[in-house]
């Protein structure tokens, strides 16, 4: 038999589309694990949050999911906020971070699911628009238009936020609080306000990154959980904060998920990410571009 | 007390406890009585690593699930009687504990839960695609007729799992109270403090995630023959990584007490609230729960309890 080259190159594609997804996904992560050094697994829980919002939102009232979800980025900047706050008074403060915010984190991941559950029950979701359907064809290579939106949805934000922790003086502000929180406070800033703020961006991502998911994926509430090897897996192999790097290993680990998906069967894709996860721990802790 | 008498005890208590349950008529009782018993034994073996040591296991409910679906892949080979289960499958998922421990470490605790996060989702897709025992189709297991000892199958359940209680609550309390329990300790209070005095922090690490990781499959071993259907979706079920976290951390997690007064509390509720509301309400329940301790009461029942006395003393 040849070697499937038309399939194995649409299969790449797939994953090119699929990683600049992922980026999308994980780059809330980026900020608050690998910038603010917070743990917060509870991350694909408010992703999935964001796909209802958007599906209710454009179940009611026929609104662009991907719209309605920029429309919803200031709420989720202040539930964000709200979070941080709760996290910095009750652990932060203490200086009794690792275990016991990690078991509140997870609480949140869990409560949020199970409401999730109880209000709408553990069917599918989906939403409607122009986008999810066609197909643009290039030779034999095939772009679905349900992949390349978000794809490039993915690619503004990074951008977005590459400028903001780059250019201007809130982001020089959050990139120095991970550098040296009491030089920071030194120099008369406040450095619990700037996390606040940075963990109310780390949020707010999720608004778009859960509309980008239900254009791309029927949602239910447990789909949250497949997402949390993924979202460490790029996040520590791009190397903590970096968001170049995130983007690089987020198309990685979208192009391999994409091959093991199409030659093994897509029920092996989800150990892909906690291989990757597990390799990256084992020999370079530090990730691709690691600070 | 010395760790030998304080066995002594327990198993006397236990013998009190599964004595007067032959008083009740009724089986319900058993089956949601071995539930709490099973949920001592998953939270005593959680707290060996996340409340003596620190480091915090999210995927509890793979190495349950390693332990139940090593009975179930038995059962189809060789079935052979459910206390040599029990040892199996703590030797595996002991096994698993350690291979997990050996690669995540040695890097900062966070990574360690993140990877145990990850090991559930994996583990659960390598049954997923193992068609032996069920696939995604789940197993059915055909209980024995009649079981050794006592009568009724169910009340032969209640009886190993009571014994198992016994002995890993045995265990973690001797722990507490050796070399090896304050070795933890200094692991969990100051890690590199623990490291530059001397301490052997990777393999006292090491050796945590193997008990740890033993008990929880241990707990996990009988459900097959408990269920009598498994599948997937239900052995690796969210709600055993959270129980076994939440359990400790209510109960209080440096001393062995903790977990048991967590366990049983929890379970209880939860065994009510499933009955007189619904499943999903009392998982919710349980979360809030959780949530609400962690913020307000640090040191859980036990600590509660130790500042009250504490206050009353001065």
């Amino acid at each position: 038999m040849d070697f499937p080259y038309e399939l194995m190159i649409n299969a790449v594609v797939a994953g090119l589309l699929l990683g600049g997804f992922y980026a999308a996904v994980t780059i809330g992560v980026s900020i608050s694990f690998g910038i603010l050094d917070i743990v917060n697994i509870a991350h694909p829980a408010f992703i999935i949050l964001g796909s209802y919002i958007a599906y209710i939102i454009n179940a009611r009232l026929g609104v662009d999911p991907i719209l309605a979800s920029i429309v919803m980025l200031p709420a989720f900047y202040l539930l964000g906020a709200a979070i941080y706050q709760v996290y910095h008074v009750s652990f932060e403060k203490r200086g009794q971070e690792a275990l016991r915010s990690l078991a509140f984190f997870f609480g949140l991941l869990f409560v949020t699911e199970v409401t999730l559950i109880l209000v709408f029950g553990v069917d599918y979701r989906y939403v409607e628009a122009s986008y999810i359907g066609p197909t643009l064809h290039f030779g034999f290579v095939d772009l679905p238009l349900r992949m390349l939106v978000p794809c490039v949805m993915s690619i503004l934000l990074l951008l977005a936020l590459q400028y903001l922790l780059s250019r201007t003086f809130i982001g020089r502000a959050i990139n120095a609080v991970a550098q040296d929180q009491l030089a920071l406070q030194l120099m008369a800033a406040d450095p619990v306000r700037i996390k606040r703020i940075a963990f109310g961006v780390s949020i707010a991502t999720t608004a778009l990154a859960g509309a980008l998911l239900i254009v791309i994926q029927p949602v239910e509430p447990s789909v949250g959980r497949d997402y949390i090897g993924r979202v460490f897996a790029i996040c520590v192999l791009g190397g903590l904060g970096s968001l170049p790097g995130t983007m690089i290993a987020a198309i990685l680990l979208g192009i391999v998920e994409s091959l093991t998906s199409t030659f093994y069967g897509p029920s092996w894709a989800p150990a892909v990410a906690f291989g990757f996860l597990l390799l990256t721990l084992a020999f370079r802790p530090a990730g691709l571009l690691g600070r | 007390m010395r760790s030998s008498t304080f066995f002594l005890c327990a198993a006397a208590v236990a013998a009190a406890v599964f004595g007067l349950s032959r008083l009740i008529e009724y089986e319900y009782f058993f089956f949601a009585g071995y539930v709490v018993l099973q949920y001592i034994v998953l939270a005593t073996g959680w707290n060996i690593l996340g409340g003596y040591t620190g480091y915090v296991n999210f995927g509890s409910a793979a190495f349950f699930a390693i332990g139940a679906y090593a009975s179930v892949a038995i059962h189809k080979t060789f079935p052979l009687p459910i206390p040599v289960l029990i040892v199996i499958g703590g030797l595996i998922s002991g096994l698993v504990g350690l291979g997990m421990g050996y690669l995540t470490l040695r890097l900062r605790g966070a990574f360690f839960a993140i990877a145990t996060l990850a090991l559930a989702v994996v583990v659960q897709t390598l049954v997923t695609n193992w068609d032996f025992v069920g696939g995604s189709r789940g197993a059915y297991i055909l209980r024995p007729a009649s079981a050794p000892l006592v009568g009724s199958y169910i009340e032969y359940l209640f009886l190993v799992m009571l014994v198992l209680a016994t002995i890993a609550v045995s265990t973690a309390r001797a722990i507490e109270r050796s070399r090896l329990g304050y070795g933890f300790a200094t692991i969990r209070d100051d890690e590199l403090a623990a490291e530059a005095s001397g301490v052997p922090t990777l393999r006292l690490k090491l050796i945590a995630t193997t008990l740890s990781g033993a008990f929880m499959g241990m707990a996990g071993a009988p459900l097959p023959y408990y269920v009598t259907y498994l599948d997937p979706a239900s052995g690796f079920s969210l709600t055993y990584a959270v129980n076994s976290i939440a359990m400790p951390l209510v109960g209080g997690t440096t001393t062995w007490i903790g977990p048991l007064v967590g366990a049983v509390l929890l379970g209880t509720i939860q065994q009510i609230a499933t009955v007189t509301i619904s499943s999903a309400v009392n998982l919710l329940i349980v979360g809030l729960i959780l949530i609400a301790f962690v913020i307000v009461a640090p040191n859980g029942l036990v600590g509660l309890v130790e500042g009250w006395l504490r206050k009353r003393v001065m």
